[in-house]
């Protein structure tokens, strides 16, 4: 076991860990203004494995990455427009109503994805992913240096998106006019403030960092896309909104501690440590649900959270 | 505002034939929409269809077929509407499906040399208590702690994905398999077959009781009052004198109990050795999915005890056709999967369109 504790490990370990918490931070932080407005997205499963699919398939089109980054967030975005579709307008139970986003993306990225580019049988095309940029400077710093200052360009822009984030929430009227959204939709909507417009800014602001999110795995974990790919980090983003009462920064500390724990699993499995690597595969999601079970007591849910609105009721 | 030109008019009692009226239409116009996806892939809709459908239903064989998917599908769907009807949100089925499964197993290699009539029952019981139990879990959390349900379902299917995982690719797995499975399960636990030449088995008559046992809890029962009372709104349930937390932890067993026997079924019906994990993220090779496909099963029967049988069965035919679509035609055979989504999508405004009526307003 000593292996484990040496410098290069560390070194791995941290890195790894804030890369596995990249996807995780995206998809909670937009999770965050769904939820603050009000609106449970369940899609977003669905929403990261379009990004995954429909992302990659265009990187592998164009050969360009970036161009792949733009059309998973656009995807996203109408992912997130659908859901608003169904829960905003149409007033369907939000549940429902996010399983079905859930479905339809689930699905239909599979199939696009093989009627594209993979037909069944043949050799599944792969694209360069995206390589780690060092930051002048910054990368001489020790430990810090080879672990955060020398990511993939997603990675910063997940931790940029943290204060700019924290800014909206709480330094704009747009922020404050989401959160009383959340709370209380009648009395915003008695002022005079369109809340089913903020409802749907925030639900497509939710799809698209889930569609930037899907289109890590496919272009930075990975060089592929592979079905269901996204192994339920989706899932994961809803149960790290709540642990992080639906606070940007908190979420910051959730995804780090989510990416710490999938991080320490894969090179554990790397190390080959006596240990079962399927065992070790359970930890995030059994973690997951501990957290979950830690904090569930005292979570404050936004009090209009699945409550559909509607004015004539 | 928003909608200026429109008004939203509730229709308190939507008649009979509004309410089958508009989820036809949806399905209709969600084919339409799967035709563009036949299009898509160089085939002529007309010709993916007919392939769809005589691939499920042309023959003695192809239907035989059908209802041999169609059985685990109504019993993961009978479990899935059992448990939304009181808005606990078991996405988990699929894993309560590999835990029965799983458990199963144990008893069907163990215990090998029993005859059937005791074999059988030996396997369906503890494959029912293993699903039952770890749907309970999330249940008791969400009851008592307010654990999220939606949450921990989903996520414990990958729990014992991995499990099952590191079972058969570990000390269970056979070593004279050429992938990682269990040895065989003793020929006394495989489900006799209903007809000679055709893979239809007992899991079938299982599934039927299951189903009926469905709609006379819903209809005839006290307990299914409570259970759409809890459904409904729980702090009036509880206000009325019903035990929400015994409603809701006892509804979970059950429901994961009939997801546990699905798993029994496909083992002991259909592969006979137990599996690991699935090509699509978060499936079982043995369950193959049907754990999510009977979350859409639910929602697409409307959690109604008539409903969930009749989309039990067009998902089937969606299954096994897809099948055909792909060897005929070369369609891609996520096709189902795709028209999943764009069902229920459909079907939500559909159901909007059935409880409210869209006026022109003039100005």
């Amino acid at each position: 076991m000593m292996e484990v504790l040496t410098y290069t490990f560390l070194i791995t370990f941290i890195a790894m860990s804030f890369r596995m918490a990249t996807p995780i931070l995206l998809g909670t932080l937009g999770e965050a203004f769904a939820e603050r407005s009000g609106v449970l997205n369940l899609g977003i499963e669905g929403t990261m494995l379009m990004g995954a699919s429909i992302g990659f398939i265009a990187a592998l089109l164009t050969g360009n990455l970036w161009f792949g980054i733009l059309v998973a967030a656009f995807v996203g975005m109408l992912m997130g427009l659908l859901m608003a579709f169904l829960s905003v307008t149409l007033g369907a139970q939000q549940h429902v109503a996010g399983l079905g986003t859930t479905f339809f993306g689930t699905g239909l990225s599979f199939y696009l994805y093989r009627l594209f580019v993979a037909p069944e049988g043949g050799v599944p095309p792969t694209i360069t992913p995206f390589r780690p940029i060092e930051i002048p400077g910054l990368r001489e710093i020790p430990v810090l240096g080879p672990t955060l200052f020398t990511q993939p360009a997603l990675v910063y822009l997940a931790l940029l998106l943290i204060p700019i984030t924290g800014i909206i929430f709480y330094r704009t009227t747009f922020g404050l006019n989401m959160i009383a959204t959340g709370q209380d939709p009648k009395a915003v909507d008695t002022a005079g403030i369109n809340i089913f417009r903020i409802r749907y800014l925030c639900l497509l602001i939710a799809g698209t960092l889930a569609g930037v999110a899907g289109a890590w795995f496919s272009m930075v974990q990975s060089s592929q896309f592979l079905p269901g790919m996204t192994m339920g980090r989706g899932w994961v983003c809803i149960a790290l909104v709540i642990f992080a009462n639906w606070s940007p920064y908190r979420i910051l500390g959730g995804a780090l501690i989510f990416g710490g724990v999938d991080a320490l699993q894969t090179t554990l499995s790397a190390l080959g440590v006596a240990f079962p690597y399927r065992i070790l595969q359970m930890l995030p999601y059994i973690f997951t649900i501990i957290i979950l079970m830690m904090v569930a007591r005292r979570a404050t849910y936004p009090a209009a959270l699945l409550k559909p609105y509607r004015r004539e009721e | 505002m928003g909608f200026p030109k429109f008004r939203v008019e509730k229709r308190p009692y939507p008649s009979l034939r509004t309410r089958i009226q508009w989820p036809v239409f949806s399905i209709l116009i969600a084919m339409g929409f799967g035709a563009i996806l036949i299009a898509a892939a160089g085939v002529n809709p007309l010709v993916g269809y007919y392939h769809l459908f005589y691939g499920a239903l042309g023959s003695a064989h192809a239907i035989s077929e059908t209802l041999w998917r169609f059985t685990p599908l109504l019993l993961t769907g009978t479990a899935v509407a059992l448990a939304f009807t009181c808005k606990f949100w078991n996405i988990g089925a699929e894993g309560q499906m590999v835990i029965g499964a799983t458990v199963a197993t144990f008893f069907a290699t163990s215990f090998t040399g029993m005859p059937s009539w005791f074999l059988i029952p030996l396997v369906i019981v503890p494959g029912f208590l293993a699903g039952a139990l770890w749907a309970a879990i999330p249940a008791i959390l969400k009851a008592k702690l307010g654990v999220d349900d939606v949450v921990t379902t989903l996520l414990g299917n990958w729990v014992i994905l991995y499990f099952v995982a590191y079972l058969v690719e570990g000390p269970w797995r056979d070593p004279t398999s050429l992938w990682p499975e269990s040895p065989a399960i003793a020929e006394a636990a495989r489900f006799p077959r209903l007809l000679p030449g055709y893979r239809l088995h007992l899991g079938f008559a299982i599934a039927i009781f299951f189903a009926i046992l469905f709609f006379f809890i819903i209809k005839k029962t006290l307990w299914g009052t409570q259970i759409k009372a809890v459904g409904e709104n729980p702090r009036a349930a509880g206000f009325m004198g019903i035990n929400v937390v015994r409603v809701l932890v006892t509804v979970a067993i059950l429901s994961g109990g009939i997801a546990g026997i699905a798993g029994v079924n496909e083992l002991c019906g259909t592969h006979y050795h137990m599996k690991g994990l699935g090509f699509f993220g978060g499936t079982g090779e043995l369950s193959w999915g049907y754990g999510y496909a009977g979350v859409f099963i639910a929602m697409l029967g409307g959690l109604s005890p008539i409903g969930v049988p009749l989309a039990a069965f067009f998902m089937a035919i969606m299954i096994q056709g897809s099948r055909a679509m792909y060897r005929e035609a070369k369609i891609p055979s996520p096709f189902y999967e795709a028209m999943e989504g764009i069902i229920l999508v459909c079907l939500l405004v559909g159901i909007f369109l059935t409880y409210y009526r869209i006026k022109r307003v003039k100005e």
